[in-house]
C-alpha cells in the first residue's frame, strides 16, 4: 500500500495505546527498569522510555520467546493424547517503540522460521503482532544499521513508523493495513502531514562497510585461523550475544514429563556454547571458541544471505553492548571486510 | 602503569612467560581483556579504576593455556588473585605468574607463595556497599526474600554469562548439562532458573572469591553475586576459611576433621 503520512499528537498517541490495551492487546515497549532500558508491559505513553538509544534485549521475545511450549501430552488409559497450542493461545501483541533495526530483524526471523517448514507457533505470533516503530534520533558507536541495509528511519517490518517532531508531536507513516487499523483507533486525532522533513530529525549513522563486501571477504577469511583466534581469544563462550540478538534464532528442544503427562518446550540456544555442536560420540566439530565465533559471523553474513536471501544482522549493536568482554561485532566485521 | 608495562615486557622478553593477560582500552570507554605475546606490544596494557574484570578466568581457558605459561594481571583488592584456582590445583607456579596491582601500582608476585604473603596484608572482606547489599536482603522476612529472588531470577535468560565469566566455574561438564538424569531443567522458566542459580551458589559455597564478575557479565544485571557472597560470608564466619586467601585452602564442604567441634558430624 502507498505510505500515508499523518501528524499524531502525543495525546492521540497515548490514547491510541490505551485503546489498544483496553481492546485486549498485550502492549510492550522500552521501559526504564532501574536504569536499564528493556521491553516490559506498558499501558500508557508515560511508561515508555525516551532518549535511550537501544533496549538491552531485542523485541524477538514477542515472536520467539525464551521458553515456548510447543505442545503438551498426557495419557488416557492406554492412549497418548496430544494437546497442541492453538490460535487461542496466541495473544494479540502490540510492540510499541521498537527501533527500525528491530523491525527489520523480523524479516530475518521470518526467513528462518519459514525456511523448509512453516513454523506454526512463530507464524501465529507474527500474524497477531503489530509493530509500531519509533525512528532513531540518537545513535551510539555500536550502531551500524546503515552498513547492513537499514537506517535510522527505515520502515522495513513496521506497521506504523513514528518520527518524533518538535513540540512532542509525531510524524506517523502508515505502512500496512494493521498500522491503518491501529491509527483508526483514534479517528480524527491525526492530521495529514504535508511538508514535514523527516530526514533532518534522524540520527547520523555512518556506513562502515557494505554487506556484499563482508559476504565476499568471509570466504577469503574463512581459513585465516589467526584472525579468528585473535578476535575470539577473549570470548568466554557465553550466550549473551545470541540471546540479546534480534535475529539469532537457534533453539533447543526439551521435554518435561513425569511419565503420565508432560510438555515439549523450545528454548533459546547459542552457537557460542561449546556444547552446541558436540556429538553424542564426544566429537565436537567446532572444538575451539575461534571456530564458534567464525560460525557466528559466517551464519549472519554468508549462510543466511546465501540460503535465505536475507542478512542475519541488522546492526543494532546489542551483542557488543552486552558482551562481558567487549567483543565488538562492528570492529570485527570491519576487520573481515578489510581482509586482502 | 609504565611499571606494569615494563614488567610485562621483561617477563615476555626473558621468556619467563609466553603471554601476559591484562587490560586495555576497549570500545566506548570500556575496558577489554588483552593477551600480549610480543614484548613490543606491551605498551597498550593499562590499569585504572575501570579494570574490575577478573582475568583469572582466562588462566583456565583451554585456548589461552595452549599459549604457554601466562602472567595474569591481578587487581588484588578486587579478589582477583590466582590463589583460589591454585588451591583447587587448576594453576601452579609452572603455569602462571601474577602481576599484582594495588592502588594503581604494579606489585611483583613471582610465585603463588609471594601472592599469598601479599594477600595476607590486605582485607578480602566484602566492601562496605557489598555488605550493605547483603544486609538489605537479610533484613527481609523469609516471604519477602522468596518473592525477591523469584522475581529477580525469573528474568534470567540462561545465557550462562555468569558461569562463563566465573574463574571458579571451570567444570568441563556443568551439572546443568547433565541430562541422564536431568538434574536442572533446561528451559529458562522460573523454576528452571531458580534451580540453576541455587545449584550454582551451592557449588561455589566457600569457593567464590567475591569478585562480582558474574553480575558484571550478566546482560540483565541480576544480583546473583549476592548469593555466593552471602554463602562465602557464612563459610568465613563458621569455618574461618576465605576463598582467595591461600593457595592451599581447604574446601569447607568437602573437608572432614575428626576433631570437628560440631557433634552431629562425628
Amino acid at each position: 500500500m502507498e505510505t500515508e503520512r499523518r501528524i499524531l499528537t502525543r495525546e492521540a498517541f497515548d490514547s491510541l495505546l490505551q485503546k489498544a490495551v483496553a481492546a485486549g492487546q498485550r502492549a510492550y515497549g522500552p521501559k526504564d527498569l532501574d536504569g536499564r532500558i528493556d521491553f516490559a508491559p506498558i499501558a500508557r505513553l508515560d511508561d515508555l522510555s525516551t532518549g535511550h538509544v537501544q533496549t538491552t534485549q531485542s523485541a524477538k521475545f514477542a515472536l520467539f520467546p525464551k521458553v515456548e511450549e510447543l505442545f503438551s501430552f498426557h495419557r488416557e488409559g492406554n492412549a497418548q493424547v496430544l494437546d497442541e497450542a492453538t490460535e487461542a493461545d496466541t495473544p494479540e501483541t502490540l510492540l510499541l517503540g521498537v527501533r527500525p533495526c528491530d523491525a527489520a530483524a523480523i524479516a530475518s526471523l521470518a526467513a528462518i522460521f519459514n525456511w523448509d517448514t512453516r513454523d506454526p507457533q512463530f507464524n501465529r505470533r507474527l500474524a497477531r503482532t503489530t509493530v509500531v516503530t519509533i525512528t532513531c534520533t540518537h545513535a551510539d558507536e555500536y550502531c551500524f544499521c546503515t552498513s547492513v541495509g537499514g537506517g535510522p528511519g527505515n520502515s522495513t517490518g513496521s506497521d506504523l513508523l513514528l518520527t518524533p517532531l518538535e513540540g512532542g508531536t509525531y510524524l506517523a507513516e502508515v505502512l500496512t493495513a494493521r498500522g491503518q487499523a491501529l491509527l483508526a483507533l483514534v479517528p480524527e486525532s491525526s492530521t495529514p502531514a504535508n511538508a514535514v522533513d523527516k530526514e533532518s530529525r534522524l540520527a547520523c549513522v555512518p556506513s562502515r562497510f557494505t554487506a556484499e563486501t563482508v559476504t565476499a571477504k568471509m570466504a577469503v577469511a574463512f581459513d585465516r585461523e589467526g584472525l579468528w583466534r585473535e578476535q575470539s581469544l577473549r570470548c568466554l563462550g557465553c550466550g549473551a550475544c545470541a540471546f540479546v540478538c534480534p535475529t539469532c534464532a537457534c533453539f533447543d528442544i526439551s521435554d518435561e514429563s513425569n511419565g503420565i503427562q508432560g510438555k515439549r518446550l523450545r528454548t533459546w540456544d547459542s552457537c557460542g556454547f561449546s556444547l552446541f555442536t558436540k556429538h553424542t560420540s564426544g566429537h565436537n566439530p567446532r572444538e575451539v571458541q575461534s571456530q564458534r565465533w567464525r560460525q557466528r559471523l559466517m551464519h549472519k553474513f554468508v549462510y543466511m544471505p546465501d540460503r535465505l536471501k536475507v542478512l542475519g544482522c541488522v546492526g543494532c549493536g546489542r551483542c557488543s553492548r552486552s558482551c562481558p568482554v567487549d567483543m565488538n561485532i562492528l570492529e570485527h566485521v570491519t576487520k573481515v571486510a578489510e581482509v586482502k | 602503569m609504565e611499571e606494569l608495562r615494563k614488567r610485562a615486557r621483561e617477563l615476555l622478553a626473558t621468556g619467563e612467560v609466553k603471554v601476559v593477560i591484562g587490560y586495555g582500552e576497549g570500545s566506548a570507554g570500556r575496558i577489554r581483556p588483552l593477551f600480549i605475546t610480543d614484548p613490543a606490544g606491551a605498551g597498550v596494557l593499562m590499569f585504572d579504576e575501570r579494570c574490575l574484570a577478573n582475568l583469572a578466568v582466562y588462566l583456565l581457558k583451554a585456548e589461552v593455556k595452549q599459549l604457554g605459561k601466562a602472567a595474569g594481571t591481578a587487581p588484588i583488592r578486587n579478589h582477583s588473585n590466582g590463589l583460589q584456582p591454585a588451591a583447587e590445583s587448576q594453576v601452579s607456579d609452572e603455569t602462571v605468574r601474577l602481576i599484582g596491582v594495588a592502588d594503581g601500582k604494579a606489585v611483583d608476585l613471582p610465585t603463588l607463595a609471594s601472592a599469598e604473603e601479599y594477600v595476607a596484608s590486605v582485607s578480602l572482606e566484602p566492601a562496605a556497599e557489598e555488605k550493605e547489599a547483603l544486609a538489605r536482603i537479610e533484613r527481609m522476612t523469609m516471604e519477602e526474600r522468596w518473592a525477591y529472588w523469584n522475581e529477580q531470577l525469573s528474568r534470567c535468560l540462561k545465557c550462562y554469562a555468569c558461569r562463563a565469566a566465573c574463574p571458579m566455574c571451570y567444570c568441563t561438564q556443568c551439572t546443568v548439562e547433565c541430562n541422564q538424569p536431568q538434574w536442572i531443567p533446561v528451559p529458562a522458566t522460573p523454576l528452571g532458573n531458580l534451580e540453576w542459580h541455587v545449584m550454582r551458589a551451592m557449588h561455589l559455597a566457600g569457593r567464590c572469591v567475591g569478585c562480582g564478575e558474574c553480575r558484571r557479565a550478566c546482560p540483565i544485571d541480576l544480583p546473583i553475586d549476592l548469593l555466593t557472597k552471602k554463602i562465602g560470608e557464612d563459610v568465613a564466619a563458621g569455618f574461618g576459611l576465605r576463598a582467595g586467601s591461600s593457595r592451599k585452602l581447604e574446601y569447607a564442604l568437602s573437608t572432614y576433621r575428626p576433631d570437628d567441634r560440631e557433634d552431629f558430624i562425628r
